[in-house]
C-alpha cells in the first residue's frame, strides 16, 4: 500500500518560506508528477515526504500513519536522486544490495533480490562493474534497482532523468512508466520538464512559489487549466495571451489560446501579424509572428508550410478553445 | 608557432622547477654529505665529496642512545595523530554535513590559534603541564601536539568531506544506514584517501615540531627534535657529528615523505583543483 497524504505541510528556512502550507492526497498505485518552475518548492516538498527535510508544521501520514517525526529509513520509501547518489567504492550488486543488508536480510535472499533486479533493468552483466564504470542510464538504472530490492510502498524520483541527453532520457521515461505499470506501486516523480510530466503522469501537481496551483490528469491541465500559471506552464509551445480590447470581447481581462488552436491563412483571418521567424520543423512549423495590437504570438501549423521572415499572415483562433481569465488571472468557465 | 612557444614554456618551467627543488633540498644534502665527513674535514670549507667515514655516526650513537629518541617520536607523532583523527572526523563530519551559520566562523577561530605566536603561551602552558605533572612525558607532548595540530586536521578533513556529495549520505539515510552505519560504511571507505594523507601529513608536522618538544622535555620524553638540539649547544663546532644527528633524525621522516608523495601532493592540494 501506498497512500499518502499531507496535512498542511509547511516549510521555512529562517525567515523565508518555501512551503506556505499544503495539503495533498496521493493514492496507492498513482503516478503522481510535481512540476514547476526552479525554486517553486517541489524538490523540498518531496524531501519532506521523505523525511531527509523536516515540515516546519502539518503533518505527513503514509498509510494512516502519522511519520512527520519518523526517520527516513522508517518510512518504507524509496528515493532516486538526481545525481544518481550510487556508492562508488562498492559494485552495482553491492550498491544494490546495500538497503538489504542495512536490513540485516540473510545473505541468499539478498542475492536472490538483486539477481532478480538486475534481470528486471539489464543490469545483469554489470554486476561487477563499479558505478564509475557504467554509462548515465546505466547508473540511473542501478539508483533505480536499490531502490527497487527495498519494495517500498511508494518511489521518489528526484529529477532522475536530468542529468541524461535528449535521446536516453526519452528511453528511461519510458523505462520508469513501464516499471510503474508493472509493479503498480504508488510514485513521485518531480521535474521541471512539463514533457515528462504530461506523458509519466497519472496526476500532475503544478506548483508555483511553493503554492499548489492545480492539481489533476494531463489532459485536465491542458484543457482546463485553473489559472493563468497553469495555463502558461503547461503545453508546449506555451499559450498565447492577449488583453485590452482583443479580451474584452470574449468578456474577460485575459484570453488565452494554445498555439495549436490558431488558423494559419495568407488572405484573411482575425489577427494581421508579420513573421519574424518561422522554424520548420518537417512535422509541424512553429511560427512566431508580430500580431498587430497583442504583440509576439506562436502558432504551432501542422506540416511544413511555406512562410518565411517578413511574410505577412492572418490568424484565426479556434473560438471553442479560447481561455479566458478574469483580473485575478482565475479560469472563467 | 603556438606549439614551439609552449614547447619553449615546458623546458623554462621544468629547469626552473629543479632549480628551485634544489635550493631547497640543498641544505638536506649538505648535512647528508657533511655526516659522512670527519671533523677536519668538515671544518675545511665547502666540499661536496666526504671521505665516506661514518665516524660521527658511531660517536652520536655511543654518546646518546638514539633508539629511544626515535621511539619518542614515532609514539607521539602517531599517537597524536590518531587522538587528533578520533577528535576530527566526526567534528568535520558534522561541519560538513549539518553546518549552522556560525561552522565558518568556528573553523576561522580554530585556524586562527595558529597564528598565536607559541612564544606567547610558554610560560601558562609550561606552568600547567608543570601542575599537572606532564613535563618529560610523552602522555603530555601527545597530547600537547594533538592540541597544535588538530586545527589543520579538522580543516583537512572538512576540505575532504565537503567534496562528498551530501545526497550519497542522505541515499544511504534512505537505505536504513544508521549515523554510524553512513560513517563507517559510506563516508569512511569513502574518504580513505583524504583520511590517509591527512594523517601523513600531520605524522609529519608532528615529528618536526621543535618548540614546545624541546621546551617541555628533558630526557624521559625527549624526541629526536630533542636529540639534535642536544647536539647543537656542546656539540656546536663539531659539524660532522652534528649533521649525523640532523641526518637520523630527518631520515626516517624523509623516507616515509617519499614512498607517500603521491598521497601528501594530493592531500596539500585536495580542493584546488578538481
Amino acid at each position: 500500500m501506498g497512500n499518502i497524504r499531507l496535512k498542511n505541510v509547511s516549510k521555512s528556512f529562517a525567515a523565508t518560506t518555501v512551503i506556505p502550507g499544503i495539503d495533498l492526497e496521493i493514492k496507492d498505485g498513482e503516478f503522481v508528477v510535481f512540476v514547476g518552475p526552479s525554486g517553486c518548492g517541489k524538490s523540498t516538498l518531496l524531501r519532506i515526504i521523505a523525511g531527509l527535510e523536516d515540515a516546519t508544521s502539518g503533518h505527513i501520514e503514509i498509510d494512516g500513519r502519522d511519520v512527520t517525526n519518523e526517520a527516513p529509513a522508517k518510512r518504507g520509501l524509496a528515493m532516486v536522486f538526481q545525481s544518481y547518489a550510487l556508492y562508488p567504492h562498492m559494485t552495482v550488486r553491492n550498491n544494490i544490495a546495500f538497503p538489504l543488508k542495512m536490513a540485516k536480510m540473510d545473505e541468499g535472499a539478498v542475492e536472490k533480490k538483486v539477481t532478480e533486479a538486475a534481470r528486471v533493468l539489464n543490469l545483469t552483466n554489470y554486476l561487477d562493474r563499479r558505478p564509475g564504470q557504467l554509462s548515465g542510464g546505466q547508473r540511473q538504472r542501478v539508483a533505480i534497482g536499490r531502490a527497487i530490492v527495498r519494495e517500498p510502498s511508494a518511489f521518489l524520483f528526484d529529477e532522475p532523468l536530468s542529468n541524461l541527453d535528449a535521446a536516453l532520457r526519452g528511453t528511461m521515461r519510458l523505462e520508469i512508466s513501464e516499471l510503474h505499470n508493472q509493479l503498480k506501486t504508488t510514485m513521485i516523480y518531480v521535474t521541471h520538464d512539463q514533457v515528462e510530466a504530461m506523458t509519466m503522469a497519472d496526476k500532475i501537481v503544478v506548483l508555483n512559489a511553493g503554492n499548489i496551483e492545480q492539481v489533476g490528469s494531463p489532459l485536465d491541465l491542458y484543457h482546463k487549466p485553473n489559472n493563468l500559471f497553469v495555463a502558461g506552464f503547461i503545453g508546449s509551445p506555451r499559450m498565447n495571451f492577449a488583453t485590452g480590447a482583443f479580451a474584452s470581447g470574449y468578456g474577460a481581462h485575459t484570453i488565452g489560446v494554445r498555439p495549436e488552436h490558431l488558423k494559419l491563412s495568407r488572405e484573411s483571418g482575425t489577427w494581421t501579424g508579420r513573421v519574424s521567424v518561422a522554424e520548420h520543423l518537417g512535422a509541424d512549423t512553429f511560427l512566431h509572428i508580430l500580431v498587430d495590437g497583442i504583440g509576439q504570438v506562436t502558432a504551432r501549423i501542422a506540416g511544413d508550410v511555406p512562410v518565411q521572415h517578413g511574410d505577412t499572415v492572418y490568424l484565426t483562433p479556434d473560438e471553442a478553445r479560447i481561455h479566458k481569465f478574469n483580473e485575478k488571472g482565475m479560469a472563467i468557465r | 608557432m603556438a606549439r614551439a612557444v609552449s614547447t619553449r614554456r615546458t623546458v623554462f618551467f621544468t629547469v626552473l622547477a629543479w632549480i628551485v627543488a634544489l635550493v631547497i633540498f640543498f641544505p638536506i644534502l649538505y648535512t647528508i654529505i657533511t655526516s659522512f665527513k670527519s671533523e677536519t674535514e668538515a671544518i675545511q670549507g665547502f666540499n661536496l665529496i666526504p671521505s665516506g667515514t661514518v665516524e660521527s655516526y658511531a660517536a652520536v650513537q655511543a654518546q646518546s642512545n638514539y633508539f629511544k629518541f626515535f621511539m619518542n617520536s614515532v609514539i607521539i607523532s602517531v599517537g597524536s595523530t590518531l587522538l587528533a583523527l578520533l577528535i576530527s572526523v566526526p567534528a568535520a563530519w558534522a561541519m560538513a554535513f549539518s553546518p549552522t551559520p556560525r561552522t565558518k566562523d568556528v573553523l576561522m577561530w580554530m585556524l586562527s590559534t595558529k597564528m598565536m605566536p607559541a612564544a606567547a603561551v610558554m610560560v601558562p602552558i609550561y606552568l600547567l603541564f608543570r601542575d599537572f605533572g606532564l613535563l618529560d612525558s610523552r602522555f603530555g607532548l601527545t597530547i600537547m601536539l594533538t592540541m597544535i595540530n588538530l586545527p589543520i586536521v579538522v580543516w583537512m578533513l572538512y576540505t575532504y568531506f565537503r567534496e562528498i556529495p551530501g545526497e550519497i549520505l542522505e541515499a544511504a539515510r534512505m537505505d536504513g544506514a544508521s549515523l554510524w552505519g553512513e560513517i563507517a560504511y559510506v563516508l569512511t571507505p569513502m574518504a580513505v584517501p583524504g583520511i590517509a594523507s591527512t594523517m601523513l601529513l600531520n605524522i609529519i608536522l608532528a615529528w618536526n615540531e621543535a618548540f614546545w618538544t624541546i621546551r617541555l622535555t628533558t630526557t624521559n620524553a625527549a624526541p629526536l627534535t630533542a636529540f639534535i638540539a642536544s647536539f647543537s649547544s656542546p656539540q656546536g663546532l663539531f659539524w660532522a657529528k652534528l649533521s649525523a644527528a640532523s641526518t637520523l633524525a630527518i631520515a626516517p621522516i624523509l623516507i616515509m615523505g617519499w614512498f607517500s608523495q603521491k598521497q601528501l601532493v594530493r592531500g596539500l592540494t585536495f580542493g584546488a583543483v578538481k
